[in-house]
């Protein structure tokens, strides 16, 4: 039987390719899925850099190091054993896409070279010019190619997921798909199925993220009975130029380049940034955070940014905008290294940022939490690589990769963390998933065709429905809405009474949603009926984001909700509470020994983590009488077991 | 500045139906581009007579100039839609789908001859394998700056839309694959297999199809040094010539 199995990866992105290159030298057949050619997909506007502890520079960094500044910078959140297993593999993975043939930057002894980005004080970033994911993702697609040409992976472009194909014990047989140019609508068998189909940033309508990025591959999973995993942690990029149509990242290499973060000291200062002297600058991550300055993780990048443009009123011209200036360099330095993430800023705003400090703001850049996935834990405490429970979701047979899936960074992201965590998960899984595959006690194939026409039908009847949509709105201005209500509420700073009208909101726009129009309703590469269909989706996954913000009472990472900060204390320090946290688990916890705010925070801090420092699992009820479905919220445990979670201090 | 953009779109049902052109005018908004435009068209699909129409269908992904999806000719000239700052441009705007190209509807191309273009080149590298085998190479600053300039390459098509030898029907590869063959073959082991690009590029539709008008290089949004590519890969092409007829 095991000619005929194969494994359905929906997705060309760097985790999709990772795993069908992975699979396909391992032996096994794949059928690559993606809505566009795999070359253009999102991985592309990657740009900084891809970390692992080479130590390249001799400064003692270690796969260890690496691993606690990633669980520190997720806020505890993310799943230990993953991420250490992750962190020392980065180092291989690295020098693997070298081998591949991306054109790393180089040291002038012609090693890799790295450099500094937010959330490490060590050189870690192996970068290629600003475009490293374009860079990366092009070795991948030339591999994948490679076996496309020897006939082991089959490409389908141009055709959307649309749901998996569930046997009758609910196990993934295969996949729904629309082919997005004859607009017909088909089932694959598969014996598994991995979407690798990147984040949901367009539920917030214009961020970093690119035109496919709706995250309804994996939200019809989560619709279908798949679990969703801390979707209210939505990282915001505190570096985005502003656009109509999308807002471009301004990579943070930038700031690992040396770019300095600044405000005129005075509100409203009407003087170009070049007649403002240097003591009238304030350069406020620099001064609020004299160890990491301004290469603070993002959280803490962008809720500073918010802070003094909004509660200080210092945004540059009175808006939402700050200097991020890099004019103390030569242009020379600046085209070598940075180089393409400068000319997109001079191509959008026509402002050469080699002479004037470029105008940034923070905007949403990529969704921590994603699909809910298993793995195996093995008895060092890093993965067992052979497990078919790695990446697996809550639906046999249904896997997730990369931004897809959610145990990797926690509350909050490293930057440079996720092409790693992308590149890594696609070769980690690939042999668990064959393991699952050559085990089955039964193959797609076998299954009754009824199981695959059933549903096809049910998508076909879907889209028919969808096609005689004649009402009053819009779709894509209702996207609009929905866009900016996130915006507006769901965003840096978290307010309950404001997300509780956020999803009175949403259920608004779900209820307009059935009275728009299908604005063309022939059958030949119409996108129409596609958007309104993700359009849905974005409505239910809004609701699952909103929903978890409301819900998690604390602050953590990306969710900042300021009535529930813990407010630590100026002069403490994250090693206190090891030392409190030994006395208690040792039973003599000696209370006079600590500074009595010290003390009371650290309980505070240990209360919080007790009921807050776990997973937000969203599932899918049906309504009843009528309303329509929606998320019921859950937590679960976290493995928290290699490093003790305590406070995040970056100064 | 007016307060209106008019918009001239080539635009055409399916693959087999003929083209037409229609017009939009949509309110001015500061800071627009092609891409944004083409969205408010979308919002209000409407066109210059006021006729309800299906909104214009184009390809996009990036929307900043490193996925290669809009491509599209705009004024005349091909380029991405989404640099196309409409501040910069003359109006009213005339949008064309790329002419090298089956149209598939409106603004939307099939660009597949390109990747199958790289095929032909074998525009990988060959390892042995995907396990840990350590670092690979070290590698020159300067050498490295050459190939990182080859490798911003996204297969956008602008450098085949202005070439003259470049015809919807004909075999000619393009400025785009014989530049990754320059890539590939200076890469340190995907170089073992060169000779096997250079045959790719001697046969018809090779390198000896390039008319040396060098228009692709000015139309190359990444201002990758494309004839340089095929000056060089020429070399290589006819030092194989010779080295087959010492052989022979």
């Amino acid at each position: 039987m095991m000619s005929s199995q194969r494994v359905i990866v929906v997705g060309g992105g760097l985790a999709g390719l990772s795993a069908t290159m992975k699979m396909a030298e391992l032996g096994m057949s794949v059928l690559l899925v993606s809505f566009l050619p795999v070359k253009r997909s999102h991985s592309v506007c990657a740009q900084g850099g891809i970390n692992g502890a080479v130590n390249i520079k001799g400064e003692g960094d270690s796969p260890d190091i690496h691993f606690y500044d990633t669980v520190k910078g997720g806020d505890f959140l993310a799943h230990q054993p993953l991420c250490k297993d992750m962190c020392h593999h980065a180092p291989y993975v690295i020098n693997l896409m070298d081998r591949l043939g991306v054109t790393f930057n180089r040291t002038p002894e012609g090693n890799l070279d790295f450099r500094r980005f937010g959330g490490t004080l060590y050189h870690r970033t192996a970068f290629a010019g600003a475009t490293t994911g374009q860079q990366l993702l092009y070795a991948l697609d030339e591999q994948v190619r490679h076996f496309e040409v020897q006939g082991i992976v089959e490409k389908m472009e141009w055709h959307e997921y649309l749901g998996a194909v569930l046997n009758d014990d609910g196990r993934c047989v295969g996949a729904v798909i629309h082919n997005l140019r004859t607009g017909e609508i088909s089932a694959l068998k598969g014996d598994a199925v991995i979407l690798a189909t990147g984040g949901p940033g367009l539920v917030y309508g214009r961020t970093t993220n690119s035109m496919v990025c709706t995250g309804t591959a994996t939200t019809s999973a989560y619709l279908q009975g798949a679990k969703y995993a801390n979707g209210e942690f939505i990282q915001i990029h505190p570096s985005a130029i502003p656009g109509r149509d999308k807002l471009r990242l301004m990579s943070e290499s930038a700031r690992g380049e040396g770019g300095r973060i600044w405000v005129p000291r005075k509100a409203g200062d009407s003087r170009t940034p070049r007649d403002i002297p240097e003591n009238e600058r304030f350069y406020f991550l620099e001064e609020k955070y004299p160890l990491f300055g301004n290469l603070v993780p993002r959280d803490v990048g962008a809720r500073e940014i918010y802070d003094i443009c909004v509660n200080d009123g210092l945004g540059v011209h009175g808006e939402m905008k700050v200097y991020l200036d890099l004019t103390h360099h030569t242009p020379e330095f600046l085209d070598r290294r940075l180089g393409g993430i400068l000319e997109i800023y001079e191509k959008f705003t026509g402002v050469d940022p080699r002479v004037e400090p470029m105008e940034i703001f923070p905007a949403v850049h990529y969704s921590m939490g994603g699909i809910w996935t298993d793995y195996t834990r093995s008895a060092e405490g890093l993965i067992d690589h052979q497990s078919p429970k790695n990446q697996m979701t809550s639906i046999t047979g249904l896997y997730a990769a990369g931004e897809a899936d959610y145990q990797y960074h926690g509350g909050n992201r490293l930057g440079a963390n996720s092409l790693l965590s992308c590149i890594y998960t696609g070769l980690m899984m690939s042999p668990g998933v064959i393991n699952y595959v050559k085990n089955l006690p039964e193959t797609a194939e076998d299954h009754p065709e009824s199981v695959f026409n059933d549903a096809t039908r049910q998508w076909q009847e879907r889209f028919s429905t969808i096609k005689e949509m004649n009402g009053k709105e819009n779709p894509y201005a209702l996207h609009r809405e929905l866009a900016e209500q996130m915006i507006s509420n769901v965003l840096i700073v978290r307010e309950n009474s404001k997300l509780e009208a956020t999803l009175d909101k949403i259920n608004e726009f779900e209820s307009r949603w059935k009275n728009i129009t299908c604005l063309d309703t022939t059958d030949w590469s119409n996108p129409v009926p596609s958007f309104i269909n993700q359009l849905w989706n974005m409505i239910q996954l809004s609701k699952v984001i909103t929903k978890g913000a409301v819900m998690r009472d604390e602050f953590r990472g990306s969710h900042y909700k300021p009535e529930f900060d813990l407010k630590q204390p100026d002069d403490f320090q994250p090693e206190t509470y090891l030392e409190f946290e030994k006395q208690k688990a040792d039973g003599n916890l000696n209370e006079s020994a600590f500074n009595e705010q010290h003390l009371a925070y650290m309980k505070r801090f240990a209360e919080n983590n007790e009921k807050w420092l776990k997973t937000t699992i969203a599932e899918y009820k049906n309504g009843t009488s009528g309303s329509e479905g929606g998320p019921e919220i859950s937590y679960e445990d976290v493995d928290t077991s290699l490093i003790t979670p305590r406070p995040r201090k970056y100064n | 500045m007016s307060d209106t953009v008019t918009f001239k779109i080539k635009r055409q049902n399916t693959a087999e139906s003929s083209p037409y052109w229609e017009n939009f005018v949509i309110p001015y908004i500061p800071n627009s581009n092609v891409i944004s435009c083409l969205m408010d068209i979308q919002t209000k699909p409407e066109n210059s007579k006021g006729e309800k129409v299906t909104p214009v269908v184009w390809e996009s992904n990036c929307l900043e100039e490193v996925c290669g999806s809009c491509t599209m000719v705009i004024n005349g000239k091909v380029h991405q839609a989404c640099s196309a700052l409409i501040d910069k441009l003359e109006k009213p705007i005339t949008l064309e789908p790329m002419s090298k190209f089956p149209v598939i509807r409106d603004l939307i191309v099939d660009r597949s001859r390109m990747f199958e273009a790289l095929k032909k080149v074998q525009a990988w590298v060959t390892a042995d394998g995907y396990h840990d085998l350590g670092p690979g190479d070290r590698e020159s600053q300067s050498i490295q700056e050459v190939a990182y300039k080859l490798s911003e390459c996204m297969t956008c098509g602008c450098c085949v839309e202005a070439c003259p030898q470049y015809g919807i029907n004909n075999d000619f590869l393009g400025a785009a694959a014989i530049s990754q063959a320059r890539l590939f073959n200076m890469h340190h082991t995907a170089r073992n297999t060169a000779d096997e690009r250079l045959d790719t590029l001697m046969q018809e539709g090779g390198i000896a199809d390039c008319g040396n008008a060098q228009n692709c290089v000015e139309a190359c949004p990444k201002s990758i040094p494309l004839t340089e590519s095929i000056a060089e890969m020429g070399r290589q092409v006819s030092g194989k010539l010779w080295r087959n007829i010492f052989k022979a």
